[in-house]
């Protein structure tokens, strides 16, 4: 009796174990399937030049020079807009507000649901306020200002995390010492959540460069290099869908501009990573 | 216990008479004080004085901490806790409305129960309090450095790694790196609460010895659990005992008297250790 309930144990558990590992397998096949598509789809047409090169003939010949820079551009105003304002935000509810103040809540909740928003919703909110109300039209500036607003849940959410780790007896010795808050909030708190923060932003950069929805309707998809902020500008992710949808003859360029996307995120993403693996290790700032 | 750490020379004994004139630093009238409606302590009326050390004690949650936190209004940093009564040093009250508490924390310094070293190098977690308080010339501020590392006895171990990380010293050396950085802002009041309570027998010996050198130079309020170091170190002692679930002082006097010859059954009972 006692053997044959050790064996059925014995049977459940290599059962669950074998499930798991299966998962697992299928979790990443799809990844590595995805990734080996995209090298072998994308690698032959990929060269120095389609990277230096603007697009002719609608993206079929020439590279994607025209659209890394502005893509480029619309993250660095996203960023600019966005990391000020989150950073602030999450100062705030981190370090001035009671954890469960009803104020707190109320920003918390409201960070919630915009983080849930679709992005396509962004895209049309942001044609509505920036392109047409503030009249900025279809332009890098209004990409870059509603990718800004997508962002701030993110940046927000990980920052004031970040902050959080950081022990309150920091926070109860500089007052002993007779430290600011101000003080103890640039010479010891931002410096200890600093990898938290740096990882929060790495994330926020990886899903403002694969965005297309919320750039459809506001930057536009004009290839030409940008000669100002307020041009029109095509997103590389929103490069990819055009060439794939509307470009017949596209397919080849657009496998080799989602091989450089994937290749931008998954070199954000494993820096971000190394950034949480520093922190766990409580690196000792000098 | 003493070692080599008796090789250190203090400097003169700058602030305070000796500590057998007794003089009030901190004159704590009718205090209270409540956590979210609850009271933690119940009317406290007591003298501290100058230059002497006063030991805290009784039993856990009878609001010694409380007590000490409330000198320094670091109450002021816990939600919905509420001080009433009076606490005046040098004769000025600080929960005055134009009591300057920046100053006021420099004025009464305070070492916590665990160490807590800031994540910078040994230099830096010195200098920026004193940045904060105006010590901005390098010169003036790495005289103070050494002065006070020298106070703590930690000069000769770290002098040639004031670079380091101070999360890489000891706990015991950390707890000094502490008692030094209070030190530095040349408090006149120096508050600790169980200072050694964290550490281990040899550590706990040299930051005991270092409190004694401290005797006269500073004026001393330690919360200890451990009644042979107040005996050892104090020269007053308050017994704080919890009654209905807020701390009272049950008696105040002389280390020796509430040890040798307290007044109160209670305090009698507790440092022969028949209750607490």
């Amino acid at each position: 009796m006692m053997l044959s309930v050790s064996v059925r144990q014995r049977i459940r558990d290599f059962s669950l174990q074998s499930l798991m590992y299966l998962a697992v397998l299928l979790v990443s096949a799809v990844f590595v399937w995805l990734l080996a598509d995209l090298v072998q789809g994308g690698m032959a047409h990929l060269s120095w030049a389609f990277l230096t090169e603007s697009p002719r003939d609608a993206g079929r010949a020439g590279g994607i020079a025209s659209i890394l820079v502005s893509t480029l551009l619309i993250l660095l105003i996203a960023l600019a807009a966005a990391v000020p304002l989150a950073w602030a935000t999450a100062v705030l509810l981190a370090e001035f507000v009671p954890i469960d103040s009803r104020f707190g809540s109320a920003v918390r909740f409201s960070l919630y649901v915009l983080a849930g928003v679709p992005s396509i919703v962004f895209g049309l909110f942001g044609n509505a306020f920036f392109s047409i109300y503030l009249g900025l039209g279809f332009s890098i500036l209004s990409g870059g200002l509603t990718l800004a607003c997508m962002l701030l849940p993110i940046l927000t959410s990980t920052a004031e995390a970040g902050m959080r780790t950081v022990p309150d007896t920091y926070r109860l010795s500089a007052a002993a010492l007779g430290m600011t808050r101000t003080t103890a909030l640039i010479h010891l708190i931002f410096p200890a959540a600093a990898p938290v923060l740096a990882a929060g932003l790495l994330i926020g950069i990886g899903r403002a460069l694969a965005e297309t929805a919320a750039l459809l309707f506001t930057s536009g998809y004009v290839d030409r290099m940008p000669g100002s902020l307020l041009d029109s500008g095509r997103a590389l992710a929103l490069h990819i869908f055009d060439l794939s949808m509307n470009v017949p003859g596209g397919d080849m360029p657009a496998y080799a501009a989602a091989l450089v996307l994937v290749s931008l995120l998954l070199g954000i993403n494993s820096l971000a990573m190394a950034f949480a693996h520093g922190l766990q290790r409580r690196c000792i700032l000098t | 216990m003493n070692g080599d750490h008796d090789a250190f020379t203090l400097g003169p004994l700058e602030t305070g008479p000796a500590c057998c004139v007794p003089q009030p630093a901190v004159q704590v009238r009718n205090l209270s004080l409540c956590y979210d409606g609850k009271t933690a302590l119940d009317t406290i009326t007591l003298d501290i004085y100058k230059g002497c050390i006063t030991a805290l004690i009784g039993p856990s949650g009878c609001g010694k901490t409380s007590f000490l936190s409330a000198i320094n209004r670091l109450t002021d940093l816990i939600p919905r806790c509420s001080v009433t009564g009076r606490i005046l040093i040098g004769g000025q009250d600080i929960h005055h409305p134009r009591c300057d508490i920046q100053a006021l924390r420099r004025r009464v310094g305070m070492v916590f129960q665990k160490p807590v070293p800031f994540p910078l190098s040994i230099r830096r977690n010195l200098s920026l309090p004193l940045n904060e308080h105006g010590v901005t010339r390098k010169n003036e501020a790495a005289g103070i450095i050494e002065r006070v590392l020298h106070d703590v006895g930690l000069w000769d171990e770290v002098h040639d790694r004031l670079d380091a990380p101070a999360l890489s010293l000891s706990g015991g050396q950390q707890q000094r790196l502490c008692i030094a950085r209070a030190l530095a802002l040349n408090p006149e009041i120096l508050l600790m609460d169980e200072p050694c309570s964290a550490l281990d027998p040899i550590a706990s010996g040299v930051v005991e010895d270092l409190i004694c050198r401290l005797q006269g130079r500073y004026t001393i309020v330690i919360v200890t659990h451990n009644l042979a170091q107040a005996r050892r170190i104090a020269n007053y002692a308050a017994f704080f005992w919890v009654r209905e679930r807020a701390g009272q002082l049950v008696e105040f006097g002389r280390c020796q008297h509430i040890f040798e010859s307290p007044r109160h059954e209670l305090t009698a009972a507790y440092v022969n250790g028949n209750r607490g």
